[in-house]
């Protein structure tokens, strides 16, 4: 280990409880000006995973017992063999879609829907949106995104899904739950009678670097961080990520070449050197690639 | 071999007996509590007194562990603030009405249990065997996991309760995985009666039954989900007698979850009303 990497802490991968599909790779239909990786229609420096690609991995991962599997881009409907790649996952596990919402049809979803009820696992979706209104959305995801990604959450409500919408925050801390509370009255008068919601961090690289600021360099986790911190809460101690440039230790981690991990499941299992700024604002929120957290806990800072 | 199998007590000390009585009726050989004894119900001291007189062995689970150790909260690992709202009520609640020695009693229980019965390697544990929070639904987990699960816990049947509704997965040489359901509130179905479990391996079990295929010669096992009903007008009674959450409440009389609803995934939300 280089005198430069030794400062940062080494995190090792527990289990691979979670394998994720960069499955339309850096491409996508809207420009947000936050996205963490630069995703655009224009942006091809990760392609789209092959239905090969994804089954190749599903195999693989059976040795490992992984225990769920994630979808993500871009946007990942842009991918056409989606919908087979979905239903072949749900033969192995639980699956989850990350969306933006805009391109979702009713045929594909009631397709899904049918393919869930067949399997024993849960298919779920989760709707970036980021605020209950056009004010706080369209400005970082575009005009009229809003709209468009309300409809694709009534989709998804009316084919029977119980969608989680995500939202990166872009207010202040203390605004966050009457955020959340306006934003249950707007699901719900689009036809979501149960509002799943989670709030985001902002990952300050990629375009957001470009928006706003990036890291500083004091905002890098320490090895003495690390003492008596539940090593659960990083996505690199139980996943992995399918790109079709190999295989990286996070989604968002993926424009970063000492991130690769390595060509196949098996030559990827080896620990992680944390020394990105994003790094740090994992350790601070905490699970924020996984479903089950919908706020940010309590958030450890440096002292 | 035959065991009763149930969890999540929740203070239900009504749900307790009743559940202890179904399982002397069958003549089973041991019961064991995989843990929670407290949370949500009235007066929690009742449970202990029922598990000690009948030898119930215990396993710990979160709840128990943070009362014994008298932690600021119940580690149930929920997310929400609304579920962590009444998750903290009902702590507090709990902490302030077991016994110092119970709470000695709580801290001093295993986080697991293991025997062997006709061969069979089994493993008791709350949540999972890696982790006493660890939320295992039927919906989430595939059969890869508790494969290996049982490879690196060394185990041909687990049983566990943190998630609170049951289910049963055959796996790989007819091993088991189980979440034995809880007798503390009814499992999200609409119905106001809990859930225990029946386990009977070797020349007890059924039959037809699975045949589990561990290093040893073949074992069959039956799994039963027993529902164990108990009078739970008295028990919401009790509960607003100690001015517990009508949330709880309602629970007792409706068969329907009214909190802890956003660490579901979406096929176990979808089947519940809220």
């Amino acid at each position: 280990m280089s005198q430069a990497t030794s400062m940062y802490p080494s995190i090792e991968l527990r289990s691979l409880d979670e394998l994720w599909f960069q499955v339309a790779g850096t491409v996508c239909n809207l420009t947000c000006e936050h996205c963490f990786i630069s995703c655009s229609p224009h942006n091809h420096s990760f392609e789209f995973l092959s239905f090969k690609d994804v089954e190749t991995a599903l195999q693989e991962s059976v040795q490992h017992g992984v225990r769920e599997y994630y979808f993500t881009g871009g946007e990942p409907f842009l991918n056409k063999s989606l919908r087979q790649m979905l239903k072949r996952t749900l033969e192995y596990g639980p699956a989850t879609v990350l969306t933006n919402g805009t391109v979702l049809s009713r045929s594909w979803l009631n397709e899904l829907y049918a393919a869930e009820q067949a399997s024993r696992f849960s298919l779920e979706f989760r709707v970036s949106i980021d605020g209950p209104s056009p004010d706080i959305n369209d400005p970082v995801r575009g005009a009229g995104t809003f709209e468009k990604a309300i409809q694709g959450v009534s989709l998804l409500c009316d084919a029977g899904f119980l969608p989680i919408v995500t939202m990166t925050q872009t207010w202040d801390d203390s605004d966050s739950l009457q955020i959340l509370e306006d934003f249950r009255s707007v699901l719900k008068s689009h036809g979501c009678s149960r509002p799943r919601l989670k709030i985001l961090p902002r990952l300050k690289i990629g375009a957001e670097e470009n928006r706003t600021e990036g890291y500083q360099d004091t905002e890098r986790i320490t090895p003495e961080m690390m003492h008596d911190f539940d090593r659960n809460q990083l996505l690199c101690n139980h996943s992995r990520v399918v790109t079709n440039r190999g295989i990286f230790v996070c989604p968002i981690l993926i424009e970063s070449s000492d991130a690769r991990m390595g060509e196949t499941l098996g030559k990827s299992l080896q620990p992680f050197s944390m020394q990105h700024g994003a790094c740090y604002t994992c350790y601070q929120y905490g699970t924020i690639c996984s479903n089950t957290t919908l706020s940010p806990p309590e958030r450890p800072t440096k002292s | 071999m035959k065991l009763a199998l149930f969890g999540g007590l929740y203070s239900n000390y009504l749900a307790l007996e009743a559940a202890i009585a179904d399982a002397r009726s069958r003549e089973v050989d041991e019961i064991v509590c995989l843990g929670d004894l407290g949370a949500f119900g009235p007066h929690p001291d009742r449970v202990f007194p029922l598990l000690r007189n009948h030898n119930i062995r215990c396993v710990q689970g979160n709840y128990d562990n943070s009362i014994g150790n008298q932690l600021d909260d119940c580690q149930c690992g929920y997310t929400d603030p609304r579920d962590n709202h009444f998750a903290q009520m009902s702590y507090e609640y709990t902490l302030k009405n077991t016994s110092d020695d119970n709470k000695v009693w709580l801290r001093d229980l295993p986080v697991e249990i293991r025997m062997v019965a006709d061969g069979l390697k089994i493993l008791l544990c709350h949540g999972s065997p890696r982790k006493t929070n660890e939320f295992l639904w039927e919906s989430s987990t595939s059969n890869a996991f508790l494969d290996r699960l049982s490879a690196e816990y060394n185990a041909d049947v687990i049983a566990g309760t943190h998630s609170g509704i049951r289910w049963a997965r055959k796996l790989t040489d007819g091993r088991h995985f189980i979440n034995v359901g809880v007798l503390g509130r009814p499992g999200n179905d609409g119905q106001t009666h809990v859930w225990s479990t029946i386990v009977r391996t070797g020349a007890d079990a059924d039959k037809d039954a699975t045949v589990c295929r561990p290093s040893g010669p073949a074992v069959p096992v039956s799994i039963d989900f027993v529902p164990i009903r108990y009078n739970h007008h008295r028990l919401a009674k009790e509960m607003r007698a100690e001015s517990l959450p009508a949330e709880f409440i309602e629970t007792v009389l409706s068969g329907w979850w009214t909190t802890c609803l956003e660490i579901l995934p979406s096929r176990e939300r979808r089947a519940g009303r809220f």
